[in-house]
């Protein structure tokens, strides 16, 4: 049949029953605008809480970590090639930090399709001098175009400019909390110590804020240049390298391969962090809960309303199975009649719901742990919408499912009778 | 051409099983030629309309053969049975079952959508023929609940009349109406008979309705005793 005669069948139908018609359809984008406002800043929240994490931790981080050799001399001696060796307490050799062979890495890196982006750095341990009191603490030489691009660096600085470390010899930016330890600020001269007990002045440029005051405490950045300057190092000298992938999936997958391939340490993001994703995995799940409640809900009101519908309606189905439309033509008009409601309430769901997620977006909200959010997150992400809207066409075409099959089996000859 | 079978039962038998098994229908076995203005009447609850339920292909539930056009109609399933209701069956039945929510035109018009042989314009221009044949060419754009009785009869029958069915069949047509609109109904039947070649098989008990008609088959205790 003509689809353009079930709908005419359907419209005038509907019409005829247009407050119930709208009562539903009110029902669908009530549930649908929740839905997707909940949805919205649920995810929006995730990312947030998840990005304190994500946004710093490196895909993958390539390392070399001091640890004794795998082959000692026992093993590759031809005398005792025959026997098994114990050997116990192994001590490391004293051996460098640095990735050899970095320069060569970093080409390869390059032609990875895999990869997003990669950054150089450079930890060194170091002693900032307070008075007489040393405080521990951690220089990170980092390149800061390239950690804003994939580590959104300049996002946490609350003082001072990031780019001032590339411009500003010998500087450096310190964590929050280690610059009120210091009782320092923006413009001041640091002196710190380093392990191998040279001293150095920088100047203060700006101050970090990470959200995690552990992390504050001990964290500060200077440029690749100062770092190495300061550990007395060649310019080809890196400890880590840190890499964005495009799916973030093939990470342990990928640090093995490069384990092997650079002979370096390699560590993914899922070991890193092996329990980040459950929170928001739970948030998530308990968000979806109450959205397809709420349009479970809807959906019973459809039903209900095409039920009545159908027991209004007898005659004109009947007559309508009498003159020749079969009982699957009569089923697509009611189905037709269940998936406009469905798409017309869906809508204006997605409408109303984008307009409440604005107006959640609006409160202020405000947290020490995160100096850039102003007001609560929230979550624009297209796919919510066309979850929501496909959710909505789901249900009402379920709920209209039963109904339309007991209109499509309405046996004319006993509603003819009956008159 | 006179004598072209239109619509044929062989030994029809249907039986109620609620709450026991009666014989509704026994042995019911006639045929019926193009043109012909057929009469079927019998005492309330002869089963004339049950017999006129299955014979319009509604009904399946029955033992026999029903040939329509000669072909049978026993196997063929839900879907090509509305065809053939769609496409060769005209029905008028006692009460009016007009779409309120659609006009009178658009309600003359649906079969034809249905059927889907003609564009929508051409339909249009054949359902307002059938309704100026009936004389209501101006009832076009009302709703039928702004229509009087018999006025809604006849635009049944036009609706009946949309796809040029083989036999147009009707349950007490003239049940409802009053003796004036009775009569215009069944001018109409008459003039569709003899005017156009229509072939008609109705259900009535108004035995003066029966008298006038070309043959009267007769029932009693679902079987036909005259023919």
């Amino acid at each position: 049949m003509k689809f353009r005669l079930t709908f005419s069948i359907a419209k005038s139908l509907l019409l005829a029953r247009w407050k119930q018609t709208l009562v539903a359809a009110i029902g669908v984008t009530f549930g649908i605008a929740m839905f997707v406002a909940l949805l919205s800043f649920m995810t929006g929240l995730n990312k947030m809480l998840d990005g304190l994490i994500l946004n710093r931790t490196p895909h993958i981080r390539l390392f070399k970590e001091i640890k004794p050799n795998e082959k000692q001399p026992v093993d590759v001696s031809n005398l005792y090639s025959g026997d098994y060796n114990f050997i116990s307490s192994i001590k490391s050799a004293d051996s460098r930090l640095e990735i050899y062979n970095n320069g060569f890495i970093m080409q390869a890196l390059r032609k990875d399709p895999r990869i997003r982006g990669f950054v150089p750095r450079i930890v060194a341990q170091v002693f900032f001098n307070n008075g007489t009191v040393d405080i521990n603490g951690i220089i990170n030489g980092a390149d800061v175009q390239e950690e804003t691009r994939l580590f959104e660096f300049s996002q946490y600085i609350v003082e001072g400019k990031a780019e001032d470390l590339q411009n500003i010899p010998n500087s450096i930016i310190l964590g929050i909390a280690l610059a009120k330890r210091l009782q320092v600020h923006v413009g001041d001269m640091v002196a710190i110590t380093t392990a191998q007990g040279e001293r150095y002045t920088l100047k203060v440029v700006g101050l970090y804020q990470s959200g995690i005051n552990d992390y504050d405490r001990v964290q500060s950045y200077a440029s690749i240049n100062t770092t190495q300057k300061i550990l007395g190092k060649a310019n080809n000298y890196v400890t880590d390298i840190a890499i964005k992938i495009k799916d973030i999936k093939q990470a342990p997958v990928m640090s093995r391969e490069y384990a092997r391939l650079f002979e370096t340490d390699a560590e993914s993001i899922q070991t890193a962090n092996a329990q980040f994703e459950t929170g928001s995995s739970i948030r998530l799940t308990i968000s979806y809960a109450v959205g397809v409640t709420l349009l479970i809900v809807a959906g019973f009101g459809i039903y209900n309303i095409l039920n009545m519908m159908i027991y209004e309606k007898m005659d004109s189905i009947a007559i309508l199975k009498a003159t020749g439309f079969s009982g699957s033509d009569v089923k697509r008009i009611f189905l037709t009649i269940s998936l406009s409601i469905g798409s017309f309430g869906g809508l204006m769901g997605l409408i109303f719901g984008f307009l409440i997620s604005r107006g959640i977006g609006n409160i202020p909200f405000t947290t020490a742990a995160l100096p850039t959010i102003k007001t609560f997150p929230i979550n624009y992400n297209p796919v919510l919408y066309f979850v929501g809207i496909i959710f909505s066409l789901v249900t009402t075409y379920l709920a209209g499912l039963f109904p339309a099959r007991k209109a499509g089996r309405i046996d004319p000859v006993i509603i003819i009778r009956g008159k | 051409m006179e004598n072209l079978t239109v619509l044929e039962a062989r030994h029809i038998y249907k039986e109620f099983h609620d709450p026991i098994t009666v014989n509704v229908l026994s042995d019911i076995s006639f045929s019926v030629h193009k043109g012909e203005f057929v009469s079927v009447v019998g005492k309330s609850g002869c089963g004339k309309s049950t017999m006129l339920y299955i014979l319009s292909t509604m009904d399946t539930d029955y033992a026999g053969d029903l040939l329509i056009d000669n072909v049978s109609m026993v196997k063929k399933k839900e879907k090509e049975l509305a065809r053939v209701r769609n496409e060769k069956i005209g029905f008028v039945f006692q009460f009016h079952y007009l779409l309120n929510e659609f006009s009178v035109l658009k309600n003359i018009m649906l079969p034809a959508m249905k059927l889907a042989q003609h564009s929508e314009e051409e339909i249009r221009e054949r359902a307002m023929q059938k309704l100026l044949m009936l004389d209501m060419g101006k009832l076009a754009n009302k709703k039928p609940n702004q229509l009087s009785g018999g006025e809604k009869q006849r635009v049944a029958i036009a609706r009946a009349l949309i796809n040029e069915p083989h036999i147009i069949m009707g349950d007490e047509p003239t049940g409802n109406l009053d003796k004036k609109n009775s009569e215009i109904v069944f001018e109409i039947f008459q003039r569709l008979a003899s005017e156009f070649n229509h072939t008609l098989l109705i259900v009535t008990h108004d035995g003066s309705f029966a008298a006038r008609t070309r043959r009267v088959i007769e029932m009693e205790d679902g079987r036909i005793i005259r023919q």
